[in-house]
C-alpha cells in the first residue's frame, strides 16, 4: 500500500473518474449517481492512508512523487504532503463524498455532466494542496476555476451570469500577478520547486512585491475585505453542492497558499506587512460580522459568516510576527497558526452543514429568505436540531470543532496585543448574534406560512450527511488532539523557518 | 476513585442521550426513569465523594482525564478536581437537579415536549458537574458555555411563545458578552502564567502581583487587577449582575422546574463559585475586589426595589434571586468567600424550594401568573403554604432559618472589610434586608391570604398538587430550615481550608470566627441586630399594607410616581439595550452593507471598473469607424504632425 503513488491516485482518479460518469451521460442518471457516489468514496478512502501512514516526527514532505514534466523548463510534476497540506486534502475528499450524496435526488437536470463537474474539482483541489511544483500548483489552481464557473453558470439561480462573471475576474485577475512572481523566482532559482524558493534569499523590496502579488491572489480566494464581495453573489447563486465545495474547500486555498508561500517565501515581507492583513482580518471579523446581521438572505448570511470565520485564519496566520514582538518568543505563534489551521478544517465542516441545511429548506419551499420561513420546527424538529446544532458551531459553542481555532486564536492573539484579541474576542457576540437570531426567526416561532406548514422532514439521505457533518464537528470539539497532532511539527518548522530572515542581495 | 468521579458527569450525560435519541422509542415513563436514574446516580456517588473528602477529610484529588489539545508547548485538558468547595457544588447540584426532575414528571405532565424536557435538564446536569469539576480553565469555560447552550434551549423551550424565544436569543447574547470579558480573562491568564491548570496558575500567580501592562498607550495597569475584572465579567454575565442582569427577568419564560434549577439554584450561581474557586487571584488585587463589591451592592439593592413592583408571582421571584446573588457577590468582594459559598448553598435550597412552590401555584391556577388575580390559596394547598412560608422565612433571614445564617454573616463580613466600596456595600445590603422582607411577604400575603380574587371557575377547580410536585417541595424545605447549622464548619470552621484562600488583611469574616460560640447563640445575638429589626419591619410592613390597609400601595404608588415609573421600568435598562445595542448594530451593520460594500467596492470599485472599461471601450470604437478615408484622412494628419514635430525640432 505504502508504494502505491497515492498522492497521484488521488488526483486523477476522481478527474478520470468524472470523465467516464460523462461518458454514461445523462441517459442513465441514475447510474452517473452510483458512479460518481463510488467515485468519491474511493477516493475518500484512499485518502485514510494518508492520514494513518503519516509520520508525524518529521517536517518534511511526505508521500511525495517526483517524475520530470517540461524539462526544458525545470518543470517537475512534483507532489507531496505534510502536515498542513495532508488535512485539507482528507477534507476535499471527505466533503466531496457528502456533495454527492447531497445532489442525489435534487438535481434533475444533466446529473452527469454535474457530478462529472464535482470530480473533476476534487482532483483538482486535490492537486492544488499536494502541488509542490509551484507550475503545477499554478495551473491546479487555475484550473480550479473552470469546473466551479460552469457548476455556478449552469445549475446557479436567475442571476447567475453576474456572479459567474464577478468570481471568475476577481479571482482570475488576482492570481494573475502570482504567475507573474512565480516567473520571477524561477528566474531567481532556476526552478519551480516551491522548496526552492522558501530556501531562496531574497532582498526585502522583491519580497515585498512578490508578498503584494501573493497577497492578491489568495486574499481574493480566502476572501478577505475588501475583495470579499463576489462571495455573497456566488455563494446566492450557486447551487448547494456548489456553495459547499467553495465554502468548505475553495476559500482554505487562501490560507493555504499563505502558509505555503506568503510565509517562508517571503518572511522578511510577511513581518514588514503583518499589520496590514491583521487590519483586514480584524475587519473582516468585526465589519463583516455587523453586515452578516443584516442580511435577509440565508446564503449570503452565511457567506459573511464564512468571512468572517476565515478573519480568524488569517489572523492566526499572520499573528507571529507580532507575537515575537510582545513577547520576545515565538512560544504562542505555532499556536496561533495551528489555531488558524485547525478554524479552516472547522469551517469546512460547519459552513458545509450551513448550506447543505440552506438547501435542504430551499429544495422545499424554493426561497432562501430569512422572512419566508419561521417556525421551521414544528413541521421538521429533527431537522431543527441538526440546524440549531451546526448554528451553534458556527457561534463557536465549545464542544464544537466552532471553538477550537477561535480559541486558539484568541489567546494567541491576546500575546501580541490586548485590543486585537479584544476585537478578535467580538465574535463571540457577533457571531451569536447574526447565527441565532437567524435560527430565531427561521426555526422558532408559530408556523408563519403554509410553505413551512407543508413541510415534510428530513429524508434518511439527508440524515445520513448531516449526521456525518454532526460526527465532525462533535469530534473535532470534543478532541482536537489528533488533529493538532498531525500539523504540530510542520507548522513549528513553519513558524521558525518564518522568523528567520532570509534577506538576500538587492537587486 | 476515579472512575468514580467519571461517572458523576457522564451518568447524566448518559441519560440526556437516550432520551433525547430515543425519546420516541423508550416513551415518557422511559425518559423521566433513564434520567432521573442518572442524575440520583450523580447524587448518591457525589453524596460518597463528599463524605470521603469533606468528611473524613480525604486529601483533594487532581487528576486529569485527557489531553483535549496540545499547542505551542501548552497542555489543554480535561480533568478533575475535587476538594471540599467542588464536593459541596456537586452535592448541591445534584441534590436540587434530582428534586427538579422528580417534580418535573408533574409540572410538565401534559406537556408534549416531555421527553425532550428531560433530556436538557440531564444535559444540565452533566454541564453542570463539568463546569464545577474542572481543575482547569479550559473546562471551565467548556461548562461555562453549555450550561448557557442548555439555559438557551430551556428558555426557548416553548417555542412558540414569541416572548420565549425573545428571551433565550437576549439570555444567550448577554451571557456571551459576559463570556467575551470572561475569554479575555481566560487568554490574560495563559498570557502571563503559561499554563490553564488552576493549581500552576494558582502558584504562579503572586510572583504577578507587581506585575503591570499597559492597555491604553501611557497606562499601566495592574496585570491581576485587569485579569480578575475580566474574569469577573464572565460572572457578571453568569451570575446576572448589574447591568448583564438583564436577561435573567425574561428568562422566566421558560417552565417553572428551569427557573428553580438553572436560574435560581444551580447555573446563576456558576459565577460566584467562580470567583470564590479564583480567589487566590482575587486576593492579590484589592481594585478588584472593591469593583465586585460595589457591583453586588447595586445589584443586591436595585434589583430588590425592583422586586417590589412585580406582579408576576415568577418574576417577583426571579428579582428576588438577582438580589441574592447581589449578595453572594459583595461577600466575594468582601473576601468573605466562605460565606459568598454559604449563601449560594443555602439560597439554592430556599430559592429553588420558593420556585417548585410558584410552580405548584401556577399548576393551582391553570397557568395564572398574576399574583392579583390570587388569593387566600392557604386553605386550598396546605403543604405548597408551609412550604413556602418556609422558603420565604429562610430568604428574609429569619432566625434559625438557612437563610439567617448565611445572610448575617455576608453582612458583618462586609460590616467588617475596610477596602474602598465597603461603606456603600454595606448600607446597601443592610437596607436590602428591609427590601427583601417587603417583598417576600408581599408577595406571600397576595398569594395565600387576604381575598380570594380568582375567578369562579379556577377557585372550583383549586387543589393541592401531586405529591411528585409537594414531595419535591418538602425534601427542600427541610434543608432550607437545616442548613444553616453548617454556619459551624463551613463559615467559622475551615472547611474551605486549601480551597479557599484568603489574605490576612482581607479577612473580614475574622470577627465573626472570634464571636462565634455556637449557633443558638449567633441566633440569640442575632436578634439584637439591625437586620433582624429591618426584616421584621420588612415583614409587617407587608402584612399592613397588603392584608390590612391595600389602600397605602396605591397612595405610595401615586405619591412616588417617578419612583414606581423607575421601577416598573427597571431602570428604563432594557429599552436602553434595545435603543442602543439591539438597534445599534442592525444600523451599523445596514450601513457598512449598503454604504462600504454595495456602494464602495461593489458599486464604485468593481462594477465602477468594469464600466470604466466598458465606456473607454464605447468611445475607441468610434474611431475604427470602417471608412477608408478616415483612416487616409487620419494618417495624413499623423504624418503632417510627425514631420512638424521633426522640422521644429530641427
Amino acid at each position: 500500500m505504502t508504494d502505491w503513488p497515492l498522492l497521484t491516485l488521488l488526483v486523477w482518479l476522481p478527474i478520470v473518474g468524472g470523465v467516464v460518469v460523462l461518458g454514461v451521460g445523462d441517459k442513465s442518471p441514475a447510474n452517473a449517481r452510483r458512479l460518481a457516489l463510488i467515485i468519491s468514496a474511493i477516493t475518500f478512502a484512499l485518502s485514510i492512508p494518508l492520514w494513518t501512514g503519516f509520520d508525524t516526527s518529521t517536517a518534511a514532505m511526505q508521500f511525495e512523487e517526483m517524475h520530470p514534466w517540461i524539462s526544458a523548463l525545470n518543470i517537475n510534476y512534483h507532489l507531496g504532503v505534510d502536515g498542513i497540506s495532508m488535512p485539507l486534502i482528507l477534507l476535499t475528499t471527505f466533503i466531496t463524498v457528502l456533495v454527492v450524496i447531497a445532489g442525489w435526488t435534487v438535481i434533475q437536470y444533466r446529473v452527469a455532466q454535474y457530478m462529472a463537474a464535482f470530480l473533476f474539482l476534487e482532483g483538482v483541489m486535490v492537486g492544488t494542496f499536494a502541488a509542490l511544483d509551484a507550475a503545477l500548483f499554478y495551473i491546479m489552481f487555475e484550473a480550479m476555476l473552470i469546473p466551479m464557473f460552469i457548476i455556478i453558470g449552469v445549475w446557479g439561480g436567475p442571476n447567475r451570469v453576474y456572479a459567474t462573471i464577478k468570481f471568475f475576474l476577481y479571482t482570475f485577475l488576482g492570481s494573475v500577478l502570482m504567475l507573474v512572481s512565480l516567473i520571477y523566482l524561477y528566474s531567481k532559482s532556476g526552478s519551480f520547486e516551491i522548496l526552492d524558493y522558501h530556501a531562496l534569499p531574497l532582498a526585502l523590496e522583491p519580497q515585498i512585491f512578490i508578498f503584494l502579488s501573493f497577497l492578491l491572489a489568495f486574499a481574493v480566494k480566502v476572501p478577505m475585505w475588501p475583495v470579499h464581495t463576489w462571495l455573497p453573489d456566488a455563494h446566492v447563486e450557486a447551487p448547494t453542492g456548489g456553495s459547499v465545495i467553495l465554502a468548505a474547500i475553495m476559500l482554505k486555498i487562501g490560507g493555504y497558499g499563505f502558509l505555503r508561500f506568503s510565509l517562508p517565501i517571503t518572511p522578511d515581507a510577511s513581518m514588514t506587512l503583518d499589520w496590514l492583513i491583521i487590519l483586514m482580518s480584524l475587519v473582516a471579523v468585526v465589519y463583516i460580522g455587523f453586515v452578516a446581521l443584516v442580511q435577509q438572505d440565508m446564503k449570503k448570511l452565511i457567506a459573511y459568516s464564512s468571512i468572517s470565520h476565515m478573519g480568524f485564519a488569517t489572523l492566526g496566520i499572520f499573528i507571529i510576527f507580532m507575537i515575537f514582538r510582545n513577547t520576545g518568543n515565538y512560544d504562542g505563534a505555532s499556536m496561533a497558526v495551528e489555531g488558524a489551521m485547525v478554524q479552516m478544517i472547522s469551517h469546512g465542516f460547519i459552513s458545509a452543514a450551513m448550506f447543505l441545511c440552506v438547501g435542504v429548506v430551499y429544495d422545499r419551499v424554493h426561497s432562501r429568505e430569512i422572512s419566508a420561513y419561521g417556525g421551521v420546527v414544528n413541521t421538521m424538529p429533527i431537522f431543527a436540531a441538526f440546524f440549531v446544532l451546526f448554528a451553534m458551531a458556527n457561534a463557536g459553542l465549545p464542544g464544537t470543532s466552532g471553538f477550537v481555532g477561535e480559541f486558539l486564536v484568541i489567546l494567541a492573539s491576546f500575546k501580541a496585543n490586548f485590543w486585537i484579541a479584544f476585537l478578535a474576542a467580538l465574535t463571540l457576540i457577533l457571531g451569536a448574534a447574526y447565527t441565532l437570531w437567524m435560527v430565531k426567526r427561521v426555526i422558532f416561532g408559530e408556523v408563519a406560512n403554509d410553505n413551512v406548514a407543508k413541510l415534510e422532514d428530513i429524508n434518511s439521505r439527508e440524515i445520513l450527511f448531516l449526521t456525518l457533518l454532526t460526527a465532525s464537528v462533535l469530534l473535532v470539539g470534543l478532541w482536537p488532539a489528533p488533529l493538532l497532532e498531525v500539523m504540530e511539527v510542520t507548522v513549528e518548522n513553519l513558524v521558525q523557518h518564518s522568523a528567520a530572515s532570509k534577506l538576500g542581495p538587492s537587486l | 476513585m476515579e472512575s468514580l468521579l467519571l461517572a458523576i458527569p457522564l451518568a447524566p450525560l448518559l441519560g440526556a442521550i437516550i432520551a433525547g435519541l430515543f425519546g420516541k422509542i423508550i416513551g415518557r415513563a422511559g425518559a423521566h426513569t433513564v434520567t432521573i436514574l442518572g442524575v440520583a446516580i450523580a447524587f448518591f456517588l457525589s453524596a460518597y465523594v463528599f463524605k470521603v473528602v469533606a468528611i473524613d477529610g480525604a486529601e483533594a484529588i487532581n487528576h486529569s482525564v485527557y489531553t483535549w489539545l496540545e499547542s505551542g508547548g501548552i497542555k489543554f485538558e480535561v480533568g478533575f478536581l475535587v476538594d471540599n468547595l467542588t464536593a459541596l457544588m456537586m452535592v448541591v447540584v445534584t441534590f436540587v437537579s434530582l428534586m427538579v426532575h422528580i417534580y418535573t414528571i408533574g409540572y410538565m405532565h401534559d406537556d408534549p415536549g416531555y421527553q425532550r424536557f428531560f433530556s436538557y435538564i440531564a444535559l444540565f446536569t452533566f454541564s453542570m458537574l463539568m463546569l464545577v469539576m474542572a481543575n482547569n480553565f479550559l473546562q471551565l469555560f467548556f461548562g461555562w458555555e453549555a450550561v448557557g447552550l442548555v439555559s438557551y434551549l430551556l428558555i426557548g423551550f416553548w417555542w412558540k411563545k414569541p416572548t420565549a424565544i425573545f428571551a433565550n436569543l437576549k439570555a444567550f447574547l448577554v451571557n456571551r458578552v459576559g463570556d467575551f470579558g470572561f475569554l479575555l480573562g481566560i487568554a490574560a491568564v495563559l498570557m502571563y502564567t503559561g499554563s490553564m491548570d488552576y493549581a500552576e496558575v494558582f502558584a504562579k500567580a503572586p510572583s504577578l502581583q507587581n506585575e503591570t501592562m499597559s492597555i491604553f498607550p501611557n497606562t499601566s495597569w495592574s496585570v491581576m487587577t485587569v485579569i480578575c475584572i475580566l474574569l469577573f465579567i464572565g460572572a457578571m454575565g453568569k451570575s446576572a449582575q448589574m447591568p448583564l442582569h438583564v436577561w435573567l427577568p425574561d428568562s422566566m419564560e421558560g417552565p417553572t422546574p428551569i427557573s428553580a434549577l438553572i436560574h435560581a439554584a444551580t447555573m446563576v450561581t456558576a459565577g460566584i463559585f467562580m470567583v470564590a474557586r479564583m480567589s487566590p487571584l482575587f486576593e492579590l488585587s484589592t481594585t478588584a475586589l472593591s469593583f465586585v463589591m460595589v457591583i453586588g451592592a447595586l445589584t443586591a439593592f436595585l434589583m430588590g426595589l425592583v422586586g417590589i413592583v412585580q406582579n408576576d408571582i415568577k418574576r417577583v421571584v426571579a428579582y428576588s434571586t438577582l438580589s441574592q446573588l447581589g449578595y453572594m457577590t459583595v461577600a466575594l468582594g468582601a473576601s468573605a468567600y466562605a460565606a459568598g459559598v454559604f449563601h449560594l448553598m443555602t439560597h439554592a435550597f430556599f430559592k429553588a424550594l420558593l420556585f417548585l412552590a410558584a410552580g405548584s401555584v401556577i399548576i393551582a391556577m391553570h397557568h395564572e401568573q398574576d399574583i392579583r388575580k390570587m388569593g387566600g390559596l392557604k386553605k386550598y394547598m396546605p403543604i405548597t403554604y408551609i412550604t413556602s412560608l418556609i422558603g420565604s422565612l429562610a430568604l428574609i433571614g429569619f432566625p434559625g432559618f438557612a437563610g439567617f445564617f448565611s445572610k448575617d454573616s455576608i453582612i458583618e463580613a462586609v460590616h467588617h472589610s475596610t477596602i474602598p466600596g465597603s461603606t456603600l456595600a454595606y448600607w446597601a445590603v443592610l437596607s436590602g434586608v428591609f427590601v427583601t422582607a417587603f417583598y417576600s411577604f408581599r408577595m406571600f400575603f397576595l398569594v395565600f391570604h387576604g381575598k380570594e380574587r380568582m375567578d369562579e371557575h379556577t377557585r372550583e377547580h383549586l387543589h393541592e398538587t401531586p405529591w411528585v410536585v409537594t414531595g419535591p417541595l418538602i425534601a427542600l424545605a427541610i434543608p432550607s430550615v437545616l442548613a444553616g447549622f453548617l454556619i459551624d464548619p463551613i463559615v467559622v470552621g475551615d472547611f474551605f481550608k486549601g480551597a479557599i484562600h484568603v489574605d490576612q488583611i482581607h479577612d473580614s469574616l475574622h470577627d465573626v470566627r472570634e464571636h462565634f460560640h455556637g449557633a443558638f447563640q449567633f441566633i440569640l445575638h442575632g436578634v439584637t441586630q439591625p437586620p433582624f429589626f429591618l426584616a421584621m419591619g420588612g415583614l409587617f410592613s407587608a402584612w399592613f399594607i397588603y392584608l390590612r390597609k391595600p389602600e397605602i400601595a396605591d397612595w405610595a404608588a401615586e405619591k412616588f410616581s417617578w419612583l414606581h415609573k423607575l421601577l416598573l421600568n427597571k431602570y428604563w435598562l432594557d429599552d436602553f439595550n434595545q435603543a442602543v445595542f439591539a438597534k445599534g448594530a442592525r444600523g451599523i451593520g445596514q450601513a457598512l452593507w449598503s454604504g462600504g460594500d454595495r456602494v464602495l467596492i461593489d458599486g464604485l470599485v468593481v462594477n465602477g471598473s468594469a464600466k470604466v472599461i466598458g465606456w473607454v471601450a464605447g468611445v475607441v470604437r468610434h474611431v475604427q469607424s470602417g471608412y477608408l478615408y478616415h483612416y487616409t484622412f487620419a494618417m495624413i494628419i499623423g504624418l503632417i504632425i510627425l514631420l512638424g514635430w521633426f522640422v521644429w525640432r530641427v
